[in-house]
């Protein structure tokens, strides 16, 4: 069995957000890169389970992005993968990253394709479902429990108000979140293996992006809060209800 | 030429957010003098034709029951081809579980460029410039999307539903429903409660609250304002509340009109799932908690003994009005 677990790199949640190139750019100095969290804690960590129950379980990890994407995908290597890919190109249109991922993905005939249910910097929650279009594959979004029997999956994916359990043969693409996998650390032998694991680069296809960004905008700052004193709660209330109008 | 509108529905019933697409969708469709026409895909109870008061002219209506479950896939499909019938220029979903799962696949089968999580009608003076939120909620970008059809999903709750007079006419579509891989085994959903991310108001607890026995304060305070419970991420992860409640950078990401948070230190991962709420309340008894830097009106107090106060002052102006 082969897994795909797409991998992006982001900023650190704690990362200050501001802007370069007359708010063109994200201003990236400073920033600490992370793999998303999404892609990290669920995704890679499943498919390492998956692998744990059965090592013939071969996993490949994917990004798109250039060469300071590398320290990311060592350490998603550190933690679990078999071999990496990277294809030397960056993009912020979710359709030329899915496009250059499927790519591969129709190469490589995975029996499972993991994304993250979106990266926490461009919040596009879009990979996924376009890979599955792209690869002509079944898609469940959402996941929050991802099981398999024999070739058959078992996700539970989240609706609005509560969840559901889809079934499905593989192959198959899963946007996975909090759920189905838990966090993990790298081991030190985890660590000392990926610096031999492969880690191929390829050049990207050519093609167009469907989208650009022309700029990014901060919210306005804030008025202040008001703040209410402990013992007179009904003057909140009637704040809530009279100025604010939300009850 | 049209705007096409996916009109989600649950249990027989139009979403709540699909008002605000409808709305959001015949603005669009006025601005690019074009009209604006709804899809609903499987059975509904709701009367369609009065989905017309918020400006839409025509509702397509594909009627087969295996569309009540929702198979990417198919709805992919389906979606794709219902927009071609009526020249669609633009697509719109709401930003909701629904669209996270189909609209990205409808755009990369239409070969459309997508803004996903857009806050604002697009910018139409030059080119087709979309706003959406990014850096979950701590900004925005303007994205331009240079393809001839375009698919846009609206954030919930970031846009006002505005009615006026009409009604809509309802045509079925003839279009053949391919057979869904995904069998859906079973459908677990809380009832009776709000669902969070569909909440005019959230009520939300942290690891101030000490533990599970004490979420009565809570949830009456939710109860008296008819509001949905949420909490902080160490709350789910000790299980105090169950992981569905948990809001923030990597958990839900929620937009109401009024977040309470109650003994939250406001850490910028879980301000990042909130900070679309339209007004935001906190109570902490340390003033010095960054939650008073993001809030708009705060107590500084001991949850236990504000709250029950809180939830009584409610039902007095409640019963008062
Ligand atoms: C990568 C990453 C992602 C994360 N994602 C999320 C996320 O999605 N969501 C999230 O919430 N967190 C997230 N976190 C964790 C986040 O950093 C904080 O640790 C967490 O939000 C703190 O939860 P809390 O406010 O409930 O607890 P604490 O920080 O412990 O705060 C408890 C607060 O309660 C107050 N308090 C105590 N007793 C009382 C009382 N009797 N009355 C009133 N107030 C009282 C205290 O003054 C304090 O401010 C993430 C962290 C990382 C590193």
């Amino acid at each position: 069995m082969k897994i795909l677990v797409c991998v992006s790199k982001t900023p650190d949640t704690t990362s200050k957000i501001a802007f370069t190139d007359g708010n063109a750019k994200f201003d990236e100095a400073g920033v600490q890169w992370i793999i998303n969290p999404y892609d990290e804690w669920y995704s890679l960590v499943r498919a390492i389970e998956l692998k744990e129950k059965d090592p013939s379980v071969e996993i490949h990890l994917i990004t798109v992005g250039g060469a300071d994407a590398e320290p990311i995908i060592r350490k998603a290597l550190a933690l679990g993968g078999d071999a990496a890919f990277r294809i030397n190109a960056d993009s912020s249109d979710s359709y030329y990253i899915a496009a250059q991922i499927a790519e591969k993905a129709k190469q490589e005939s995975y029996d499972i394709i993991f994304t993250g249910k979106e990266t926490i910097d461009y919040n596009g929650s879009s990979i996924g479902g376009m890979l599955a279009e792209l690869t002509n594959l079944p898609f469940v979004s959402l996941a929050t429990k991802f099981e398999l029997t024999g070739s058959t999956a078992s996700i539970t994916r989240e609706i609005e108000g509560g969840e559901e359990v889809a079934e499905v043969i593989l192959p198959v693409v899963v946007s996975c979140q909090k759920g189905v996998a838990e966090q993990r650390i790298p081991n030190m032998r985890g660590i000392m293996a990926a610096r031999t694991k492969p880690l191929n680069v390829k050049e990207p296809n050519n093609l167009d992006a469907l989208t650009t960004i022309v700029s990014f905008e901060l919210p306005p700052a804030k008025a202040g809060v008001k703040l209410v004193d402990a013992d007179n709660v009904n003057e909140l209330v009637r704040l809530l209800h009279e100025e604010a109008k939300v009850i | 030429m049209s705007v096409l509108i996916f009109i989600d529905h649950s249990d027989g019933h139009v979403k709540k957010s699909s008002f605000e697409v409808l709305t959001y969708g015949a603005q669009l469709a006025a601005q690019l003098g074009t009209q604006a026409e709804g899809l609903v895909l499987g059975t509904v109870n709701d009367d369609l034709t009065s989905l017309g008061k918020y400006g839409v002219s025509t509702i397509h209506q594909v009627a087969n029951e295996q569309l009540n479950n929702i198979d990417t896939q198919v709805f992919a499909q389906v979606i794709t081809d219902a927009a071609n019938a009526s020249g669609a220029q633009v697509v719109v979903f709401s930003h909701n579980q629904t669209g996270k799962a189909v609209a990205a696949r409808v755009a990369a089968k239409l070969k459309a460029g997508i803004v996903t999580g857009a806050c604002a009608l697009p910018d139409t003076s030059n080119g087709f410039v979309v706003r959406k939120t990014v850096f979950s909620g701590k900004a925005f970008a303007n994205i331009s999307i240079n393809s001839p059809i375009k698919v846009i999903s609206l954030n919930p709750n970031s846009f006002t539903t505005i009615t006026g007079e009409g009604t809509a006419t309802v045509t079925p579509l003839n279009i053949t429903v391919p057979a869904a891989k995904i069998k859906i085994i079973a459908t677990n959903k809380v009832s009776g409660e709000v669902p969070l991310t569909e909440a005019d108001i959230v009520v939300s607890g942290g690891r101030g609250l000490k533990g599970p026995e004490n979420w009565g304060i809570i949830l009456d305070l939710a109860k008296e304002l008819g509001a949905a419970t949420a909490c902080s991420r160490p709350v789910g992860d000790a299980h105090w509340r169950p992981h569905h409640e948990h809001v923030g950078q990597t958990g839900v990401q929620v937009a109401p009109n009024l977040y309470i948070a109650v003994g939250i230190s406001g850490a910028i991962q879980h301000l990042a799932g909130v900070n679309r709420s339209k007004v935001m309340v906190v109570i902490n008894k340390d003033p010095e908690a960054p939650f008073f830097k993001a809030a708009d009106y705060g107590i500084v107090g001991d949850a236990f003994e504000v709250l029950p106060k809180l939830t009584a002052a409610i039902k007095q102006m409640k019963t008062n009005n």
